[in-house]
């Protein structure tokens, strides 16, 4: 993975969003939702980006895209820092990166016919003209497995399945080289998912995409990535490729979100032990001191709540596996 | 021999303005003491319908009831008066809601929630009864529980609300605790937290247990058996070990192969089951997943299939389930 180059290459990115209060609005703190990550996404892999609801995957998504303006780092998409770029810049550079959203009952406009949602993109990037850009539609819908006639049709005549492939179709557009998926197939049933993950794995494939692929659901990520970063309270805990990240956990929160996933199969459950992690996850506006997986780690010490941890490579040269806790040599 | 609680062919429709949604179309089970049956099955397969036909709680119009019977310790309970359901209902039976956030009621504190059906069903003062709800808090692992009586439900997380409504459920001792998506809302520690909660729960209580839910792993660890719904039918029924180990339907089959294998070194392509849930608005004459199902034959689309017993208490609604029971993979896929 290492002599591969980087589409995207995301240094020190935070994230804040701060909190006002009282008759002048004055801030009084800040949520962090984002707080100093950096990772790099290579050219053709799939990302996969797990963590609980609120420790910030979905911001660092949306920050990458630049539809939440960091409040601090850089992000380095082929040749372009997007975090310099002017408005006219940044919109001419967003026709490469597109993003799949959550909720497809959501994210398409109710009142626009399926054949205009797809070639939104399409005329906001000024690509093709009237029959050109009709047939282009019709192909895009071809492409995710919808039928070509349904380009007249609104998106409540579509089921969730169907509306998450109009999603990316749309997404696919403009032929972008970087798609950030942010939780495409939470809200869908299980029998629909695979539909769903099977059509991204082969559009990758045939259209040489690189994805950002952000979900809770760990098999799920372990099935469509390559490598798998972590992320727990506004920073990523760890970060290597996938089987060595699932095999051989180094940071203790990962250890305990893997064995708290229930597995289809009544004998191994039976004699699994699970790690039960007590409490909560602490609030993002007032993150615990050091490390802040620290107030439900069983192996805390006192260097733990003084210390932020510094994320290192723990791993080899061939797979490289970086973890930020400060006993991770333990667990290796 | 009598079941504690035994579901005999029940039927329940919707009438809307859209037509007659057939939501739960004949669905019969068993639960005996100290069991726990699973219910799995995706949106709108008829799973949370069933269960709140039973409670009670179907809102009528525009729903009804058509037929059938739920025995609770051989009480019918769906001829009962409002009232003598009642009584029956929050204390010989229990609930226990997907959503902890909405299912607390915001303005009134946390003691007055628990405290009410203890006062009602047993008879307890406004002393005994703080008393009982603190030691439900105890038992369901929130800290300091007397004080914390009189907090309101938004100064509790998802999971701590999640244990609020276990409290309340098991405070007058139900013989049966329905749970239905208890951890849906919740993120995969919390809920590991919840199912090891209620499991030590069930086996120190001795209640029996419903689990209703769209993961077919999640009650893999946690039921004895194992009831699989689509399109508002049965479809499989069988001892929990022998659903997953040998599935006896195709939609059960598809619904396993539909699943990544977490610790898996070689990923195999997942099978997708193509198409979508059934239009519940039309009676169905065929068997409802042959649409979907690769192995449908003629016979599939001219006769539903109703439960055939096909192994040592288990049952599959299929005309090809023992093709179904050798097949290796979906499909062929």
């Amino acid at each position: 993975m290492n002599n591969q180059e980087a589409l995207i290459e995301v240094k020190n990115l935070k994230k804040h969003f701060p909190i006002m209060r009282g008759v002048f609005r004055k801030q009084v703190g800040a949520v962090k939702a984002v707080d100093g990550v950096s990772f790099k996404i290579y050219k053709g892999e799939t990302l996969g980006m797990v963590g609980e609801s609120g420790c910030g995957k979905s911001t660092t998504g949306r920050s990458i895209l630049q539809l939440l303006k960091p409040t601090e780092g850089t992000v380095r998409f082929k040749d372009m820092d997007l975090t310099s770029l002017s408005a006219a810049e940044l919109r001419k550079a967003r026709r490469h990166m597109q993003m799949i959203f959550q909720d497809p009952y959501a994210s398409l406009n109710p009142r626009m016919t399926v054949g205009s949602i797809v070639s939104e993109p399409l005329e906001i990037h000024n690509i093709g003209k009237g029959a050109e850009r009709k047939e282009r539609v019709k192909d895009l819908l071809k492409i995710v497995g919808l039928n070509p006639y349904f380009v007249n049709r609104y998106p409540h005549e579509f089921s969730g399945g169907q509306r998450q492939r109009i999603g990316v179709a749309r997404s696919l557009a403009t032929n972008p080289d970087f798609i950030v998926a942010d939780e495409p197939i939470s809200a869908l049933d299980v029998s629909i998912q695979a539909q769903v993950v099977n059509l991204m794995d082969d559009l990758k494939s045939e259209l040489g995409l690189t994805y950002l692929f952000i979900a809770h659901d760990l098999s799920m990520v372990r099935y469509i990535s390559d490598r798998v970063a972590v992320m727990y309270l506004g920073k990523i805990v760890e970060l290597s490729d996938k089987d060595e990240l699932y095999d051989h956990p180094l940071h203790p929160y990962t250890q305990a979100l893997l064995s708290a996933i229930p597995l289809p199969d009544p004998e191994r459950e039976a004699t699994r032990q699970r790690i039960v992690l007590e409490g909560d996850v602490p609030s993002p506006s007032d993150p615990p001191s050091g490390c802040h997986f620290h107030t439900r780690c069983s192996y805390t010490t006192d260097i733990c709540k003084e210390a932020d941890p510094e994320f290192r490579d723990l791993g080899t040269t061939a797979t490289p596996h970086w973890v930020a806790c400060h006993h991770a040599e333990k667990f290796s | 021999m009598t079941h504690l609680l035994e579901v005999q062919d029940l039927v329940t429709k919707f009438y809307t303005e859209d037509g007659i949604v057939h939501a739960v179309n004949g669905i019969s089970y068993t639960l005996d003491e100290g069991e726990s049956l699973g219910i799995v099955g995706e949106s709108g397969s008829g799973k949370s319908v069933g269960v709140l036909s039973v409670m009670g709680l179907i809102p009528s119009p525009p729903g009804k009831i058509e037929s059938g019977k739920a025995l609770l310790n051989g009480r019918d309970l769906l001829h009962l008066s409002k009232g003598e359901l009642q009584n029956v209902r929050g204390k010989e039976i229990a609930m226990i809601f997907q959503d902890p956030m909405t299912s607390l009621n915001p303005v009134l504190t946390i003691g007055k929630q628990l405290t009410e059906a203890v006062k009602l069903h047993l008879g307890m003062d406004s002393e005994a009864a703080n008393k009982r709800a603190a030691e439900m808090m105890h038992l369901v692992g929130l800290p300091n529980a007397a004080d914390r009586l009189n907090d309101y439900p938004h100064q509790f997380s998802g999971g701590q609300r999640q244990r609020i409504m276990i409290a309340m459920g098991l405070s007058c001792n139900p013989s049966v605790l329905i749970a239905d998506e208890p951890t849906t809302a919740l993120d995969v520690t919390i809920q590991a937290q919840i199912v090891e909660l209620i499991k030590q729960l069930q086996e120190k209580l001795g209640m029996a247990l419903i689990w209703i839910t769209h993961d077919l792993a999640l009650v893999a660890g946690m039921v004895d058996k194992v009831a699989v719904m689509y399109g508002g039918y049965i479809v499989e029924f069988a001892p929990v070990e022998d659903l997953y180990k040998q599935p006896n339907h195709p939609y059960t089959l598809g619904l396993l192969h539909a699943m990544p294998k977490i610790d898996a070194k070689e990923q195999t392509r997942l099978a997708s089951i193509e198409g979508m849930p059934p239009d519940l608005r039309l009676e169905l004459l065929q068997c409802p997943f042959a649409p979907r199902c690769p192995y449908a034959i003629d016979k599939c689309w001219q006769e539903n299939p109703s439960l055939i017993a096909t192994g040592p208490n288990r049952y599959s609604a299929c005309w090809r389930w023992e093709d179904i029971k050798e097949e290796k993979t979906f499909g062929g896929a």
